[in-house]
């Protein structure tokens, strides 16, 4: 005897834990196994695009921390480069030196963020994450000495950062980054052979080289494809040309390799913040910039390697105080585009941790 | 450094190949006939020397009297990159054709621009709105939508 079976279309999120935001994902089901995914966005589109037609290049500074708001201090980064590019305005030196800094902490703590939620959705609750959260918590507390802010920095300005360090940033960053080695020898001790990981994130949800190429994947999501391609490397900015680091790649693209080049890129990280410890110099944080920046008509896209991939401000300038456009090239949304052909004759546990571990921040999916 | 690819130089190295298709050329990049787009792209994605590989993004701005599309494209291979523009004149009925046919990583930016500054791709697989929800009227992101 044959039985009928009628497809079922399960709906997973907008609101829901492993969703990672306000995400909806609409998934076909035969039986258990997912037959057809679509994507559904959204949900929190703010139109940050066009407020920032309407505010001074300044005040867009502020709606940069709403974009990934996990990592806002990159998001301030790539959008002050993108107005120096577009008004020639130069930065004093020990100001890109925290500008790096501060960078690199965010790439830590994002992924951190990453690393431990991806866990929480293999199934290990709760636990792997605290020990994360322990390690982020002093990230956020060093920002908080830096801006007085813990999620939504508003650190960076166009020519510098908005004020020097205090006294006590420094020797609290040299304690930070002498003890995460030590922390980072502990999750993998804890994770990188945990048989439960292997079997979850082992050879589930490849992404080929060819397609991550072709779907424009960036950051780890690339990299885990055995993609070489870090833009501090491929086209330095700020300084980045003056620190030794690796690229760690994966090999396959499956959960596990995305897991593992998170990890490894915690590691290069401290090795960038060791250096630029070592090499910061004294002197003025911030070079004189008018309130009013009045870039020349003319535009420009300045791009940096973000926690989550290449994230780019495109501007326009027409001579007003104001961008006649701002367009950002969020890297969430355009790891996102494979999402389908990943996930697609896998189980609905494993298309939670596949989207899980391609580490979107949906401030940035919508904008 | 990823070296930025001459606008004139690809318009000399083309010209014989597409007549006609390259409108305006300068360093910072070229202008290309929209409807000889997908011909161009298609060559410069494979072609030696250029294999410009991966869309790293396409958006557009609105100017009143026509749209530009910008598309920037790198090669990982050679590390550099050009930046490719287009454009569609009038208010109403803009088409412009789609690339997801060549690179996937169109998808979702083109159906982010159908959506706010409501230029249509055609051949695109699925041209639904990403952002705002069924039956939003206007596209917000054009310069006469008063928010």
């Amino acid at each position: 005897m044959t039985l009928k079976t009628e497809p079922f279309v399960l709906n997973i999120g907008p609101a829901h834990p492993s969703t990672h935001g306000v995400c909806r994902l609409k998934a076909r089901l035969d039986g258990e196994v997912i037959t057809d995914l679509e994507c559904v966005f959204g949900y929190l589109h703010r139109g940050i695009e066009k407020l920032a037609e309407e505010r001074t290049y300044t005040g867009i500074i502020p709606l940069t921390d709403r974009l990934d708001y996990l990592a806002a201090m990159s998001n301030n980064l790539a959008y002050c480069l993108s107005v120096e590019k577009l008004a020639g305005i130069t930065v004093p030196e020990r100001a890109h030196y925290l500008r790096v800094i501060m960078a690199e902490l965010q790439r830590i703590a994002s992924h951190l963020i990453a690393v431990g939620a991806f866990l929480n959705d293999c199934g290990a609750f709760m636990t792997p994450i605290l020990y994360m959260l322990r390690e982020r918590e002093k990230i956020l507390d060093l920002f908080e000495m830096a801006s007085g802010q813990r999620l939504t920095y508003n650190y960076m300005r166009i020519g510098g950062v908005s004020q020097d360090v205090p006294e006590e940033f420094l020797p609290a960053l040299t304690k930070f980054v002498d003890e995460m080695p030590a922390h980072i020898d502990e999750y993998d001790r804890l994770l990188a052979e945990n048989e439960i990981l292997l079997a979850r994130a082992k050879g589930v949800g490849i992404l080929p080289a060819e397609l991550a190429v072709n779907i424009s994947a960036g950051g780890p999501v690339l990299r885990a494809s055995g993609v070489r391609w870090d833009i501090r490397k491929a086209d330095p900015y700020t300084i980045y040309d003056r620190f030794q680091f690796d690229i760690p790649t994966g090999t396959v693209g499956d959960c596990y390799d995305r897991y593992r080049v998170r990890v490894l890129e915690m590691r290069q990280s401290i090795r960038i913040l060791k250096q630029a410890l070592e090499q910061i110099p004294a002197g003025p944080s911030r070079s004189a910039v008018p309130q009013l920046v009045r870039p020349p008509a003319g535009e420009a896209y300045a791009r940096i390697e973000a926690p989550k991939g290449e994230l780019g401000f495109y501007l326009v300038s027409d001579t007003s105080i104001a961008p006649y456009r701002c367009h950002i090239r969020a890297p969430s949304l355009i790891n996102l585009t494979a999402l389908r052909d990943m996930i697609v004759g896998w189980k609905i546990a494993d298309a939670i941790i596949i989207f899980g571990s391609i580490d979107i921040c949906m401030g940035e999916v919508d904008r | 450094m990823t070296q930025t690819l001459s606008g004139k130089d690809i318009a000399a190295k083309l010209e014989t190949q597409f007549p006609g298709s390259i409108l305006e050329s300068s360093e910072a990049g070229i202008l290309v006939n929209s409807q000889t787009l997908v011909k161009l792209a298609a060559y410069l994605k494979t072609a030696s020397g250029f294999e410009l590989d991966y869309l790293n993004y396409v958006t557009a701005v609105d100017y009143y009297d026509y749209f530009e599309l910008v598309y920037l494209f790198t090669s990982l291979k050679h590390n550099h990159s050009l930046v490719v523009k287009t454009r569609c004149y009038g208010r109403e009925n803009l088409t412009v054709p789609s690339l997801v046919s060549l690179y996937r990583g169109a998808d979702y930016q083109e159906r982010e621009i159908n959506d706010l500054l409501g230029i249509k791709f055609e051949g695109h697989p699925n041209l639904r709105p990403i952002f705002l929800w069924e039956g939003f009227e206007g596209h917000p992101l054009r310069k006469d939508f008063l928010a």
